[in-house]
């Protein structure tokens, strides 16, 4: 597939291996945020082609994985609802709650829905006028403008049987608390690809500045994000902290202006809880005030509804890298994509999952 | 989740929505083209969960590409 193949060039992935080893001559850390770019730097081993002073450690830009379990019980509550047409990512069914997950809710006849885009919720509440539907709206800032779309199609069409459980999180924040915390061993980092192509790369110039950190906006291809360690550990050794834009054939510097003018539209910034990391302030989008009768949490009357973490999971400091996977006693035992404790072992994008898939039965991991 | 997939443009429909349908190698879709609203078809996007987030610039593309082949063959010609 075109702009895909010719990213994953092997000769071109030797070549910028080799750049980087040259490169590299004090020991560094590099943190990828995004989930995705932890599946392809596993998958393709591409960490094997980096000098043994040089770390990747994964962060926590999987939107599954650190939506809260007090949201996973609430999602299971409405999907329970005789009423209710509930539809989500595919990746959000196995995602374990206190008790139970959605597959759990369909195999008991909840009417439990995948669904390939928010849009297509909406046009299941325009057929299905006699049912409540709503969308589990999960995601980072990528997902937003879709969401955002799909309120704004609701509200014009004044469409009263559609809601949407929110769950939505935004990397800046993140970023921020995780290089405020003392235990951060973080020197750089590559930022999402698609999250700034959305948001644009305005946002991370404080960050850069405030913690002398290099963020390099990365894409998601090998060459991509060998191209995006080698720019951050060149900026590590000439002993720089900017931020730079590896995607530059997607993100611009002030990202997609409709995409943002939507998510203005529906959401505001708002406080949220991060699955395995807790409170961080401003680090989320819920509902605008004036939109709250989509909101499906108010509809069904479920925001006080909580739930607690498995304590056998480590998937907190999985997300702030500063485990790794096969590091904790649960993973590949107690914790399988088939018996998940937590989000990080079932969703597409978390770290334990991509380790059980491509590492599980390599001693050197 | 922010899984972003590479398409070209088939057509498009001016609506709300501006919907339109991309090519994914041999797989059609309906997208929504509402973020996008200069690209028309033939252009290249990509799209995430049924939305395509921004176009994509084929000459930052190939420039990029055009910069690591002379890397590869720098890199080859100090190992021969």
């Amino acid at each position: 597939m075109r702009f895909v193949e010719e990213f994953r060039d092997g000769r071109k992935a030797q070549a910028l291996g080799e750049a980087i080893r040259r490169k590299v001559m004090r020991p560094w850390t590099l943190m990828e945020v995004c989930g995705g770019q932890t599946h392809a730097i596993v998958r393709f081993g591409l960490d094997e082609l980096l000098p043994k002073d040089l770390t990747l450690v994964h962060g926590p830009g999987c939107p599954v994985c650190v939506t809260p379990v007090a949201i996973i019980d609430q999602a299971l509550a409405i999907a329970a609802r005789p009423d209710v047409t509930f539809c989500s990512f595919g990746d959000m069914l196995r995602v374990p709650g206190s008790a139970e997950d959605l597959f759990l809710v369909k195999s008991r006849g909840g009417d439990v829905r995948v669904v390939y885009s928010p849009l297509d919720a909406v046009v299941l509440a325009r057929q299905l006028p006699e049912r409540q539907v709503v969308f589990f709206a999960v995601g980072f800032e990528t997902t937003a403008p879709g969401n955002a779309l799909a309120v704004a199609q609701a509200a014009d069409e004044g469409l009263k049987n559609f809601s949407i459980l929110v769950s939505h999180v935004r990397v800046p924040p993140a970023i921020e608390a995780l290089m405020a915390s003392p235990q951060c061993r973080v020197n750089a980092f590559l930022a999402a690809g698609h999250v700034c192509s959305v948001m644009g790369t305005e946002e991370y110039h404080p960050l850069a500045a405030r913690f002398r950190v290099p963020i390099v906006v990365t894409a998601f291809e090998p060459l991509d994000l060998l191209q995006g360690i080698l720019m951050a550990v060149t900026q590590l050794e000439e002993g720089r902290a900017e931020v730079e834009n590896q995607y530059s054939r997607l993100v611009k510097a002030g990202g997609n202006r409709p995409a943002q003018a939507l998510i203005q539209r529906v959401f505001q910034v708002v406080d949220r809880t991060w699955r395995g990391i807790g409170p961080i302030p401003d680090s989320g989008f819920g509902l605008r005030p004036e939109l709250a009768a989509f909101d499906a949490a108010l509809r069904f009357g479920v925001q006080d509804v909580g739930g607690a973490e498995s304590p056998d999971c480590q998937s907190g400091l999985v997300l702030q890298g500063l485990l790794k996977p096969p590091q904790c006693p649960a993973f590949g035992t107690l914790c399988t994509p088939d018996h998940p404790l937590g989000a990080t072992m079932v969703s597409s994008e978390g770290a334990c999952a991509a380790y059980y898939r491509y590492r599980r039965f390599d001693p050197a991991h | 989740m922010c899984l972003g997939v590479p398409g070209q443009i088939l057509d498009v429909v001016e609506s709300p929505l501006r919907l339109g349908r991309v090519a994914f190698g041999s797989t059609i879709k309906e997208i929504s083209l509402a973020c996008v609203p200069d690209a028309g078809p033939g252009a290249w996007v990509v799209v995430h969960a049924g939305l395509a987030l921004d176009q994509l610039d084929e000459a930052e593309a190939m420039h990029m590409l055009e910069c690591l082949n002379a890397l590869a063959e720098g890199v080859e010609q100090e190992e021969a």
